[in-house]
């Protein structure tokens, strides 16, 4: 099955109320692979994230312009329904998040009940298969009715990871996913995304350019000028390049760490 | 602000002789401490004065009711009559008063929470921030209004309305014995529930808001990104979350209801019966029984009011170690993420 999709953006420009965050983004991301957005804070690789799944607009005041393309189809077309469009795109938070009041069964197939399925044995397979595949179930398996937001944080990550894919999506949105945990979770996590990419297209924001370098099959550099401008899309291009041979002075500087 | 003495105290004061230094500022006379213990006398005072004063209150209420109570020829628990200023055969029982406070507040909190919660959400999660700051105000401002205006306005405005009301419920809803009565109509259950409703509404709305406004943008976040509409987002970010809050407010709103006083006894018609039927003039309640009933009492009357009261204390003593019951009970499933 080849759930994965390809992510065109066109002219992509972001704001917050009258703050320009992101300006004139134009990528392709191919389906079936692992694309890092790197960059100093600030640089609006985290806006640029949320603008493919159209989570940026969640915050008051704040849209988008340009095109979104998944797979030919412009996600920002007026006639698109947003929630449509977030259900095809999952997506993976900074801070592990889950449901804070549902057990782990539950946060798991969130997104299917939402999608209106109600079978049991749908929603089993779902869950099991989800966890299976988010390296979960192992530790789980035996206590899916307790509460989700009593495992580490690691296991929190995993567990939303799970309820991302649960619902099969077309393209895997991670937000410094590993930011809020230790080196083992983080390397969990990391070996995770290696296999998701065999499904899923994964974009995923780091601040860690040793992960960047890890994980990812391409890498986007995204840059300031200085505080108060947008983030430019500085240099896209195949990881190993990037960081062996970066077309660019200023990804150069930033991954040698003269910057940032 | 007073200057602080510190400053020239940092080096070996040679004025000072507090035996060996042990190091850093250990050996610095620190100022204060009386200070310190006298807070701590007065915070454990004001926690201890709260249980004495409970304690008082059910002394004062026992010893006053044990009187009447011993020269009551009927039984307190099961009667619905309310004689106790007949000298000769003083009868009284809790019954048709009981019924009555829960009753009218039962049904003050059926009509007041589905509204509490849909304002609620509407100024935590619908309205822009302008109209729901203005909003929030007038609720809170409808908190402020005294229970006797309240009472005036049901008594002379709201028993018109609810008498046509009344009216429409029985002739289309008849057949349910709430609303089985044919009139006449007035002073009611449900003219003294719907006024209920109006006082325990800004409380219970005001603390839903809080709890509302609390979630963690991460979970509604965690619902939308999932393609979560706006409602479902509610459903399953908000108001899971909430619950223990929700649950908080309602009891709250209960425990106002059940103590409410001028108010019920303004509009409720003041008999002395239990019946399912809420539109027929009667209701009566142990608290606006008190306010009704005390200036007319004799003695013996006066220690059957304050049983009653007794009664209500004890009422609104187990509603609310209910709720903290109901609320201790979810607290593995909030209180589980860092």
């Amino acid at each position: 099955m080849n759930m994965a999709k390809r992510v065109e953006a066109v002219d992509v420009t972001a704001y917050y109320g009258s703050f320009k965050a992101i300006d004139s983004i134009t990528m392709t991301i191919e389906p079936k692979s692992v694309t890092a957005l790197i960059g100093p804070s600030g640089c609006g690789k985290s806006t640029f994230l949320r603008s493919i799944n159209r989570m940026h607009e969640v915050t008051p005041g704040a849209k988008v312009q340009g095109k979104l393309m998944i797979d030919a189809e412009d996600i920002y077309d007026p006639r698109v329904d947003v929630t449509a469009v977030r259900r095809a795109i999952g997506m993976v938070f900074q801070r592990p998040n889950p449901f804070p009041t549902m057990s782990i069964y539950d946060n798991v197939v969130a997104g299917l009940r939402l999608n209106g399925v109600r079978k049991k044995s749908t929603l089993d397979d779902a869950a099991e298969s989800s966890l299976r595949a988010a390296h979960l179930w192992g530790e789980v398996s035996d206590r899916l009715k307790r509460p989700g937001g009593g495992l580490s944080g690691g296991q929190q990550q995993r567990l939303c990871i799970a309820r991302a894919i649960a619902v099969e999506p077309q393209v895997l949105l991670m937000d410094e996913p590993c930011s809020a945990l230790d080196p083992i979770s983080t390397l969990a996590i990391e070996d995770l995304i290696g296999e998701l990419k065999d499904r899923y297209t994964v974009v995923i924001v780091t601040h860690n350019m040793q992960q960047a370098a890890r994980v990812s099959d391409r890498t986007a550099f995204f840059s300031i000028e200085s505080t108060g401008d947008p983030g430019r899309l500085v240099e896209f291009d195949d990881t190993t390049k990037i960081f062996q041979n970066p077309g660019e002075k200023k990804t150069e500087d930033y991954i040698t760490g003269r910057f940032g | 602000m007073s200057e602080s003495p510190m400053p020239t105290k940092v080096g070996p004061d040679p004025t000072v002789h507090s035996g060996p230094t042990l190091g850093g500022g250990a050996a610095l006379p620190r100022a204060g401490r009386g200070l310190e213990r006298l807070f701590r006398w007065f915070s454990t005072g004001a926690g201890v004065l709260v249980l004495v004063v409970i304690v008082a209150i059910a002394a004062f209420l026992i010893t006053q009711a044990i009187p009447a109570l011993r020269a009551n020829q009927a039984n307190f628990f099961t009667s619905t009559k309310w004689l106790p200023n007949d000298v000769a055969h003083p009868r009284f029982g809790i019954a048709a008063l009981a019924y009555g406070t829960v009753l009218s507040a039962a049904i003050a909190l059926v009509i007041a929470v589905p509204v509490a919660l849909g304002i609620a959400l509407f100024l935590s999660h619908y309205a822009p921030r302008r109209i729901a700051t203005g909003l929030g105000f007038v609720i809170d401002l409808l908190a402020a209004v005294p229970s006797v205006i309240f009472g005036l306005w049901g008594r002379d405005y709201l028993s018109g309305p609810v008498t046509d009301l009344s009216g429409w419920l029985h002739r289309y809803l008849g057949f349910i014995p709430l609303f089985g009565s044919g009139g006449p109509y007035g002073n009611s259950i449900l003219l003294g529930s719907i006024v209920l409703a109006i006082m325990v509404l800004p409380i219970t709305t005001a603390l839903c808001r809080d709890v509302f406004v609390q979630t963690p943008k991460a979970n509604e976040e965690a619902a939308l990104a999932l393609g979560a509409t706006r409602w479902e987002m509610i459903r399953t970010a908000v108001l899971p979350y909430g619950r223990p809050g929700i649950v908080a407010a309602v009891m709250l709103g209960l425990g106002r209801a059940l103590g409410e006083t001028i108010a019920l006894a303004m509009t409720l018609g003041a008999t002395f019966g239990v019946s399912i039927d809420l539109i027929q003039v009667g209701g009566n309640s142990i608290a606006a029984n008190i306010a009704n009933g005390f200036g007319e009492a004799n003695a013996t009357g006066r220690g059957a009011l304050i049983a009653s009261g007794l009664l209500l204390f004890a009422i609104t003593l187990i509603v609310n170690v209910a709720a903290r019951a109901i609320i201790f009970r979810r607290r593995e499933f909030v209180g589980g993420q860092s």
